[in-house]
């Protein structure tokens, strides 16, 4: 039913308008950008939020991290636990972004202006994808700051060029793909007030059961089975694996290709279910 | 005695829309000719914002046909909404951008080619006269101020046909009047068919070509405001509405459940209360 939306007239081209003048995948390059561009504006004008929403990372990192680095109560052989919590917590920060984001984005704010988009030439899929760019923006921005602050306070975290732009782009993927996954679940809940309550209910068992704070080796057998099939463990592994150099039991290119299958997946679902919720 | 000579710029026959066992449009017809203001009036859950995502081809139709500026909004959707401007009632600009941004970003979405998108956003900023306000944040804007900017960012497209629900709804006087103007100036200027909805019927009567009255999905009158008036014999809308529809237009829309469940949800009241307080 949703393909209607998104059929490209072939072979009428002189009838055209203007506005279709342009082909579909340039139509959704162009919408997707048009969506990252005006998060990156709306940044422009409140930087403190983004700086507000950086502390609670940190507050991972220095907090927790200080804590279970005391005494080597959680040893991860003879890596100092800063650096290995910070890809973790970078994942962490991000994907609370992208959930945050998809959730907030239907009722608070953006109720009208998807009603608007589903009526522009932009297909479904270019919405969906947009208000997902919209979220890595943030992410991305936030992800900066966040190594900044591993580099002044001089976590063990081994750099380089390859390293740093890998883990940008897997974070990207992944906050691509829960950006999606909370679109998703707040076209099925639809409901505003249990969407905090819904959020904190998936994010949570998201963080825990995953490779973010310790390592999947310190996990009894059914958490261990849990954080396997986790698509933030995967992420999180990949970070791990390109900025300290201590990965999962995966290689790296697992990692990338599970979080990329996990963003399609969660775009195909959003794509179909996400615009409809709205109406 | 309709005014729809030539090809039609809306054209709607024997619309249908059924949510399950609920019909929120049950074979509604009437056609908009080009240049037209053609405002659809009732009650809230009378079918109108149903109509209205019917025509922008956001929802599909159970049957019936409907040709937007000569397309089929369900084999033709693309075409439509390249050629259509819409304003739905809840506030579509977003208040964290300025007003020039969000010119620029509809104009983006919109698919307005970059060598054009300059001009374009002139022309929408002279019509809805917006130019001491570009560099505003949008959420510091008037309500007044708020609705001119959201129609001049549906202008950019140059659409052929302009949908507005509600779009005075929250508004105090002067500043629907101010609305109102500009969207005659378009269409002066322009020729675009304008279609309205709304439940003021003082306002229907006042900038109207023509309108047609809705009442529980069905069309149950239409023709020229002051037509109407001679042919029921009242002095105003309102009271040629309570004669059709044999029941008062009263606050919550009349007696009777509501048959759209797209209007007067507990979800949409709050929507439309949230509206109304952001631009109030």
């Amino acid at each position: 039913m949703s393909a209607h939306s998104a059929a490209s007239p072939a072979g009428s081209a002189e009838r055209l308008p203007a506005a279709l003048a342009s082909g579909a995948i340039a139509r959704l390059a162009e919408g997707t950008l048009a969506m990252a561009q005006a998060e990156m504006r709306k940044l422009r004008h409140d930087h403190l939020d983004i700086v507000t929403r950086s502390v609670q990372p940190l507050l991972w990192l220095f907090i927790f991290g200080t804590a279970l680095a005391h005494d080597h109560v959680l040893t991860i052989g003879s890596l100092d636990y800063h650096a290995y919590l910070a890809p973790g917590v970078m994942a962490q920060a991000a994907m609370f972004i992208a959930i945050f984001f998809g959730l907030a984005v239907i009722w608070e704010r953006d109720v009208g202006q998807l009603q608007r988009l589903l009526a522009t030439p932009l297909s479904r899929t270019a919405i969906v994808l947009g208000k997902a760019a919209g979220a890595c923006v943030r992410a991305l921005v936030q992800a900066l700051l966040l190594l900044v602050v591993i580099a002044v306070a001089g976590i063990g975290v081994s750099w380089s060029v390859d390293g740093v732009l890998g883990t940008l782009v897997l974070l990207m993927l992944g906050t691509a793909a829960f950006a999606c996954m909370s679109m998703l679940i707040a076209a099925v809940v639809k409901e505003r007030e249990r969407f905090m309550g819904i959020g904190q209910l998936v994010m949570m068992p998201l963080f825990f059961a995953s490779s973010a704070l310790y390592p999947l080796s310190a996990m009894p057998g059914w958490l261990h089975a849990v954080a396997r099939v986790n698509p933030l463990t995967y992420e999180v592994q990949g970070l791990r694996q390109m900025l300290v150099g201590v990965g999962g039991a995966g290689e790296l290119w697992l990692d990338f290709l599970v979080v990329i299958g996990f963003l399609l997946v969660m775009l195909a679902a959003a794509t179909r279910a996400y615009p409809k919720a709205i109406l | 005695m309709s005014s729809s000579h030539g090809p039609a710029a809306l054209l709607v026959d024997d619309l249908v829309v059924r949510f399950g066992e609920l019909e929120a449009v049950g074979g509604v017809s009437f056609a908009v000719a080009p240049g037209e203001v053609f405002g659809l009036l009732g009650p809230n859950g009378a079918g109108k914002t149903t109509t209205i995502r019917v025509l922008t081809t956001l929802l599909p139709p159970t049957s019936g046909r409907a040709l937007v500026a000569g397309h089929d909004v369900r084999a033709e959707s693309l075409q439509v909404r390249a050629r259509i401007g819409y304003i739905p009632q809840a506030i579509s600009v977003d208040g964290a951008l300025t007003a020039w941004e969000n010119l620029d970003f509809y104009g983006r979405v919109s698919g307005v080619a970059r060598r054009e998108r300059r001009e374009r956003i002139d022309e929408a900023i002279e019509t809805m006269g917006l130019a001491p306000m570009l560099d505003r944040l949008a959420r510091t804007l008037s309500g007044g101020m708020l609705r001119r900017l959201e129609i001049a960012t549906a202008l950019l497209n140059r659409p052929s046909v302009l949908f507005l629900d509600e779009p005075t709804v929250g508004l105090d006087p002067s500043a629907r009047r101010l609305v109102w103007e500009r969207l005659q100036a378009l269409r002066a200027q322009a020729g675009t068919t304008i279609l309205v909805t709304t439940h003021l019927m003082e306002e229907a009567e006042r900038h109207c070509d023509r309108v047609g009255v809705i009442d529980r999905g069905r069309l149950v009158e239409q023709g020229e405001p002051g037509e109407l008036l001679e042919r029921h014999g009242t002095g105003s809308l309102e009271e040629v509405f309570t004669t059709v529809t044999g029941h008062a237009l009263g606050p919550d829309g009349g007696p009777g459940e509501d048959p759209d469940p797209n209007e007067g949800r507990l979800a949409d009241v709050r929507a439309q209360r949230r509206v109304a307080r952001r631009l109030g």
